[in-house]
């Protein structure tokens, strides 16, 4: 966890007292709604259907147990008592009032939580892996770099008016969970051959209606150089990324145009001219950073004590603790998903009573931290193996325990219709009638590891190019149509999907997934091939032939 | 519309020429960068200060050998979101050690005050009265910066380190 010196907690409440001056003068009408517009979104505020949603950032996916009950207070006092989880580890609350905003913000400023920059044309929240910490294998906690990059993106006084909203991700693991190859940025933390900690930098990625897999721009900038570097990057965008047209603003569009080899240098050139400047980072600096996270205190502990012993022979624990649990870096503890997909629900949403139960649980079971990944699931990061029984039982009760994490149910999928005004197609009832039809858990654990990803529109919220299944909801003559790509993937081995075929209507989408599965199953070679390698090994064609032969 | 200079409104001494109106013989004035550039060395050798209004798509390298004899540079915020006069602001102030006015001009509002003076402008063509008016309790609205820039203003991570030191006096 990083604790918030008095510095952090000074700016965060000058931004807070800002913001109330600037929904004061709205409200007077001494601001236009235009003028408002710019203002509010570098706060995480938008106008959608029925609402102004509340976006609120929850940098590198890491929360503290306050932190959590800070969110359910919102949701329940300002809002109708839940939240969304999103696939950049943000929290949306979808029925706040302008009014009350300020001090929505004021509460959540208490427990250091702030909602900058997580919308409008600005450095985004920066996000990274949601096992960071814990993962076994990792290099080192990616967070410490995250955090400094948080800090020095926050409130730019050059690049917070850019083109297009920047995305940062970065990852310290072999396999990559913060999908930084979809990112402006994305970061690899590796180590050079002399031990020291830098990055391999992509640049370029995103998906909305052009989607681009990142490029690498330089494959390693030492770890003092990385602000710099990213500083270099974004000067170049801020003065040559397009500005003529909102869809081509995004700096993807500018690495494609110029090409990957002009681009990076016209960064090595701005690069030279900053890098030894007061943007160097000292290990003093890395170092003070690391000392404000504090890491728990683990017992000694056995690989397999009697309680896990015992609880195996209840085949429903079994069943969860074989799809939720993920070895930890420390002998006898676990990383425990908590999956937001129960059958019939909308992804990624939480109750406040649930969000306010998870903390107790996460005090009781977890050196009290929560993560938030870019699936819109939870996590519990420091599960001693002796409290997963408890612990199941527990989330049981609360209906947290379904347990398809990584299975076709496990849905990504954006908000659609239902809420957002960008939407042309609803997203949350196919993701819903999805889950019925594949609520067996024996058929979802037959199919294996399967993402499906759902976006209500072209702007991909919910990253359908790169779901293994990806469901896009356009609109054709006034009716909600969509189309079906296959192979995406969001992970080190990133791609993008293929269209099987023409769009389909809402009603035949559960259907045509079904369809798809079934030549899946048929296909395979063996149980252990997942979906995205028999489509690698295949290609789409015999998809294509199986699903639309009867259509 | 109001011009903010040094923290106070006071009155515009330089009149804005536009592409073709006849040069007054004396008087500060502030032209256009292609009229300027056509006509450099004899706006130079007039009396009264000559600046130039440099458009934000237009590389600010050129205006570089001028940088010691022109006494303002305004820079132009088209609207308030397009944000690329802020890296052509610390261009000036960072790398090539322009020292005279820096001006924003277009959309500017109170709400761009903070990262305009941490760009490096010190001067304000305001759009609206009331905003000029708050420029001074606008200005000290943050006290904690995150990024260096030419501004000089201590940031959080030097900050920290300058505790870290005094505190670790003596132990």
């Amino acid at each position: 966890m990083y604790a918030y010196d008095e510095i952090d907690r000074t700016l965060v409440n000058e931004r807070v007292s800002e913001f109330r001056d600037q929904v004061k003068r709205r409200l007077s009408g001494e601001l236009t709604e235009d003028e408002f517009k710019i203002l509010r979104l570098q706060n995480g505020v938008y106008l959608q259907l029925h609402a102004y949603m509340f976006r609120v950032a929850i940098p590198y996916g890491t929360l503290a147990t306050n932190q959590l009950r800070a969110l359910a207070h919102v949701a329940r006092k300002y809002d109708r008592g839940y939240g969304h989880f999103t696939t950049r580890q943000n929290i949306q609350f979808n029925w706040i009032k302008l009014a009350e905003l300020p001090d929505a913000l004021e509460d959540l400023a208490k427990v250091g939580i702030h909602a900058m920059q997580t919308s409008g044309n600005n450095m985004r929240n920066v996000t990274s892996d949601q096992w960071a910490g814990v993962a076994p294998g990792e290099i080192e906690d990616p967070r410490i770099w995250s955090e400094l990059i948080r800090q020095h993106t926050t409130l730019h006084p050059e690049f917070s008016f850019l083109p297009r909203k920047f995305k940062i991700a970065i990852t310290a693991s072999d396999h990559d969970r913060a999908a930084i190859k979809i990112h402006d940025i994305g970061l690899r933390l590796i180590k050079n051959e002399k031990g020291e900690t830098g990055f391999e930098v992509l640049v370029g990625g995103g998906l909305g209606r052009t989607p681009f897999i990142a490029k690498t721009i330089k494959h390693f900038v030492h770890g003092r150089d990385i602000l710099s570097y990213i500083e270099a990057i974004l000067r170049v965008y801020n003065q040559y990324g397009r500005r003529d047209n909102i869809y081509k603003a995004r700096i993807k569009i500018l690495v494609h145009e110029l090409g990957i080899e002009k681009f990076s240098r016209e960064v090595e050139d701005e690069w030279q001219h900053i890098r030894n400047s007061s943007l160097q980072i000292d290990d003093e600096v890395i170092e003070d950073i690391r000392s404000r996270f504090t890491y728990p205190a683990y017992e000694k502990l056995p690989h397999m004590p009697d309680e896990l012993r015992q609880a195996a022979a209840d085949p429903d624990f079994e069943a969860w603790r074989k799809n939720s649990v993920a070895p930890h870096k420390v002998q006898g503890y676990s990383i425990v998903t908590i999956s937001l997909k129960p059958v019939g629900g909308p992804p990624g949403d939480a109750t406040a009573e649930q969000m306010d139960a998870l903390a107790d649980l996460a005090d009781k079971y977890s050196f009290g931290e929560i993560r938030v990944g870019h699936e819109q699931n939870l996590a519990l990061p420091h599960v001693a193996k002796r409290d997963l029984p408890a612990l199941w039982k527990a989330l049981d009760k609360l209906g947290l325990a379904t347990p398809n994490v990584n299975l076709i149910t496990d849905i990504i999928a954006c908000p659609g219709l239902d809420y957002c005004s960008l939407a042309n197609a609803r997203s949350i009832p196919i993701a819903q009638e999805l889950t019925r039809r594949f609520a067996n858990h024996e058929l979802a654990n037959l199919i294996g590891r399967l993402h499906i990803n759902i976006s209500g529109c072209i702007n991909a919220c919910g990253h359908h190019h790169v779901g293994h299944i990806g469901i896009l909801g356009v609109e054709k003559n006034g009716e909600e149509v969509y189309q079906i790509t296959i192979g995406g993937r969001a992970d080190e081995n990133a791609a993008l999907g293929t269209l099987i075929g023409p769009g389909v209507k809402f009603d035949e989408v559960a259907d045509v997934v079904e369809d798809v599965v079934e030549a899946y199953l048929a296909l395979r070679e063996r149980p252990e091939e997942l979906f995205m390698d028999t489509v690698k090994r295949l290609g789409v064609e015999p998809f294509k032939e199986r699903v639309y032969a009867t259509r | 519309m109001p011009l903010v200079n040094s923290g106070k409104i006071v009155d515009d001494r330089f009149v804005k020429l536009a592409v073709d109106t006849p040069l007054p013989e004396g008087g500060d004035i502030l032209l256009p960068a292609e009229r300027f550039l056509g006509e450099a060395d004899g706006l130079l050798d007039r009396p009264g200060k000559v600046g130039v209004i440099w458009p934000n798509n237009r590389d600010i390298a050129e205006l570089v050998p001028y940088l010691g004899r022109i006494a303002a540079v305004a820079l132009v915020f088209p609207t308030f979101r397009d944000g690329r006069a802020y890296s052509q602001a610390r261009l000036l102030r960072e790398r090539y050690n322009y020292r005279g006015e820096l001006r924003a001009t277009g959309q500017v509002l109170r709400d761009q005050f903070v990262f305009m003076l941490r760009a490096g402008f010190d001067a304000f063509e305001v759009k609206k009265q009331a905003d000029a008016e708050a420029f001074m309790q606008t200005a000290k609205r943050y006290s904690v910066f995150y990024q260096p820039t030419g501004d000089g203003r201590i940031t959080a991570l030097h900050r920290r380190m300058q505790l870290r030191h005094s505190e670790g006096v003596g132990t």
